[in-house]
């Protein structure tokens, strides 16, 4: 990789361009809701420059901020600005090993975007876009023009990763360029986590996921697949008989929440981490030429308002479902879903049934047949500011459907815990790691949502980030 | 790649396959579970070994040609490999101090029983092992139970082909009745651990199942494995797979093994056909 300048250069004083936001080219709704290949379809290198241009190339970039791994946004813009697309890449990936990934699924507007100035007055500057389109442009390049970070000297230490997800691999690409070995530990056939089994293949395509992974290869990370550390290795078992120096657990999300009402055990009610498992890790879509089934409702009805939810829904369509309904029991200003994902969903004919709960499942003969639920309203504001959604009494109605999916998050895995007593765990069992990722097992750190709980890939990112730095001074102190 | 390094059929349908997977045959313990992938293009299936060698590096599964993957399985050769071999998963069985115990096994449950049984004699416990099938052809371990340092083996058949003609719940009921149990523990299909359950339960025994639901990752992810225990929602694959038999809600679990057979018959009728012209 080309060593980065940052210092300005001379250059004659610019003139920021004044058109409006660049919008993002996308699939036909009723095209793209019967496949599922990408929905956006990314800028071309007009867009690209002519967006690029509309950055203010403020003297503080409060946009570099807003990004929890702080990229320098301003710095990669102006390569794009100035043509210099393969130095563009190389500033993205000093601190961001995923961009093509995360320009594609990142919440831009609460980060990066929500900080830059133009954002006061008028729109943003389209960041998320223009990443992903340089990650793109990295990924279009042969593998030997590719952007491969610089890796350090080999340190002699070792570390072995727990989960290959994004906060995995952030942390692997970061301990990589300070020179360790790294190794890590993917339970499932397919690196990528949470890219890889969760979000659908028509908002993240999977070789995108397997390309930019393929690029932490290069720089010498080991991916080995079938370990489940917890079950195949314990912690100190890694730590004592297989030579690693330190540990970093990233084991992602855990063990799907119901609802806790009845009928839930019925045949064709899943968790959404399920459904999009089969889906997008599994490949049922393709079924019987991969054979794991999935349950193709004819009406389905999805339960949550999160980007979980949006993804289930979405992937219910592209199945062939007649109908799909969206129940949340706020209204859709609450819903947590990026407002992209939620006008996605409404173009592609998914019903929003707002301000409506569940109450029980309803069943024949084992199988779904429909799912009682209630109106609700909104009440006062909780301690969270977020106004408590409270049941109308007798508003009770039948949602006819044959396919219940639930998408209300996850609660902790126990599988490594489980396996290493030692280790501080949380009230509600997530590993206990403080800022920088460290736990109060030496040489142990954890970081992305076995810490947090359910979170954002680049959160994920960026603890994963955090530990590696702690982890590279945890390590030069025990050499001493 | 996980290379098959012995293969053996066992009856008509089930079959035995030796795999070399040095990192998780050091941690098998009775009463656990694999995930496995066939290809590139198959499902994650869970399987139970009957066997494992922590020094030579292998795992024994026994399996029946069932659906489309058992059927794949049972084509492949000493040579071939699988493509996934992940675990061991779930809690092992308790097998420490349980007393006076039957063990029984049905079918291709027998596979878990005899470790599991196994385990227990080793451990200082009286096992009675029932071993279980509907004919002589589909009774399988029997030798190797006999090898085991247990108080006595009883092998029952549907049809009285071999040992005697009855259902696995008679003798589990005459060990009841004579207050021999401390314990019992049912591996079997549902239907026999319900029966079983059923029989332990008149007489107040406490009875261990062994659930096989059907499972997609095999680590707490999905839900896809979620069984009713004493009215409460257990994953199978890190609760269990050991239950308390007397809680299990077994209409519901076998409600759910079925809800994708008519896809399984018509992927598994789709290979059928392909190998017919292959060969």
């Amino acid at each position: 990789m080309p060593p980065v300048d940052d210092t300005p250069a001379e250059k004659p004083r610019r003139r920021p361009s004044r058109a409006p936001r660049t919008p993002m080219p996308e699939r036909d709704a009723s095209e793209r809701a019967r496949d599922f290949a990408e929905v956006s379809l990314g800028y071309s290198e007009e867009q690209a420059v002519a967006e690029a241009n509309r950055c203010l190339q403020c003297k503080n970039p409060t946009c570099i901020e807003g990004c929890p791994v702080n990229i320098d946004i301003k710095s990669f813009i102006a390569r794009i600005i100035d043509g210099e697309y393969a130095a563009g890449v190389a500033v993205l990936k000093q601190r961001n090993a995923l961009p093509a990934a995360c320009g594609r699924v990142c919440p831009q507007e609460e980060q990066c975007e929500a900080s830059c100035v133009l954002a006061r007055t008028k729109e943003p500057v389209a960041i998320g876009r223009l990443e992903r389109w340089l990650g793109d442009f990295d990924l279009a390049c042969d593998l030997e023009h590719r952007c491969v970070p610089e890796v350090g000297e080999p340190s002699g230490a070792s570390v072995a990763v727990v989960g290959s997800g994004p906060s995995g691999l952030a942390c692997a690409g970061e301990l990589r360029r300070r020179g360790h070995a790294v190794t890590v530990f993917e339970s499932l056939h397919a690196p990528g986590g949470v890219l890889t089994y969760g979000i659908p293949e028509f908002r993240l395509p999977k070789s995108i996921v397997q390309a930019e992974i393929e690029m932490l290869r290069v720089m010498g990370v080991e991916v080995v697949t079938d370990v489940v550390v917890g079950a195949t290795y314990t912690l100190d078992e890694l730590l004592a008989e297989e030579g690693f120096d330190a540990v970093f657990i990233g084991s992602g999300a855990g063990l799907p929440l119901f609802l806790g009402i009845p009928g839930e055990n019925l045949n064709g009610v899943y968790s959404a981490n399920e459904f999009l498992t089969r889906v997008n890790l599994m490949k049922a879509y393709e079924f019987p030429a991969y054979d794991t089934p999935v349950w193709r409702g004819r009406k389905v009805a999805v339960v949550g308002g999160g980007n979980v939810a949006m993804d289930a829904a979405r992937t219910a369509k592209r199945l062939g479902a007649e109908e799909v309904f969206l129940v949340y029991r706020r209204s859709e200003e609450e819903m947590p879903a990026r407002r992209e994902e939620v006008h996605h969903a409404q173009q592609e004919g998914i019903e929003f049934k707002m301000l409506c709960s569940p109450l029980e499942i309803l069943g024949h003969d084992g199988f779904v047949t429909g799912m009682l639920a209630t109106r609700m309203e909104l009440g006062e504001a909780d301690a969270s500011g977020r106004r408590a959604p409270m049941c109308v009494v007798g508003s009770e109605f039948v949602i006819d459907c044959d396919t219940v999916i639930v998408a209300l998050g996850t609660k902790a895995n126990p599988l490594i815990a489980k396996t290493a007593p030692d280790l501080a765990l949380t009230r509600r069992g997530y590993i206990a790691a403080n800022d920088h990722g460290a736990t109060n097992k030496p040489g142990v750190f954890a970081g992305g949502d076995i810490v947090t709980g359910s979170a954002t890939v680049i959160l994920a990112m960026g603890a994963g980030k955090k530990a590696a730095s702690a982890i590279d001074r945890w390590l030069a102190e025990r050499r001493g | 790649m996980f290379p098959i390094i012995r293969q053996r059929q066992l009856s008509e349908s089930v079959f035995e396959m030796d795999v070399e997977a040095p990192a998780v045959a050091r941690k098998a313990k009775a009463g656990q579970f694999f995930m496995l992938r066939v290809d590139e293009h198959g499902e994650r299936i869970p399987l139970t070994f009957s066997d494992w060698s922590p020094s030579d590096g292998w795992i024994r599964f026994i399996f029946m040609r069932v659906g489309k993957t058992t059927h794949q399985l049972s084509h492949l050769v000493v040579g071939d490999s699988l493509t996934d071999v992940v675990g061991p998963l779930g809690v092992p069985t308790h097998v420490e101090g349980v007393g006076r115990v039957a063990v029984v096994g049905g079918g291709v449950g027998a596979a878990v029983a005899y470790p599991v049984a196994r385990a227990m004699a080793e451990a200082g416990s009286d096992v009675t092992v029932i071993l279980g099938a509907r004919n002589r052809e589909l009774l399988i371990l029997e030798d190797e139970f006999r090898a085991l340092p247990l108080k006595e083996l009883v092998v029952v058949t549907d049809d009285g082909s071999a040992g005697r003609r009855a259902l696995v719940t008679e003798p589990l009921k005459e060990l009841c009745e004579a207050s021999a149990l401390d314990h019992s523990m049912a591996i079997g299909p549902a239907i026999m651990m319900k029966f079983c359950a059923a029989t332990a339960r008149e007489f107040g025994v406490p009875i261990t199942v062994s659930l096989n639901p059907i499972m997609v990752d095999g680590t707490g992810m999905c839900g896809a494995c979620r069984v009713s225990v004493a009215g409460e929602t257990k994953f199978g694959c890190v609760d269990g797979p050991d239950f308390d038999g007397h809680a299990v809600d077994f209409e519901e679990l076998m409600s759910r093994q079925r809800v994708y057979s008519d896809l399984e018959r018509e992927a598994d009728a789709d290979f059928s056909r392909e190998c017919s012209c292959h060969r």
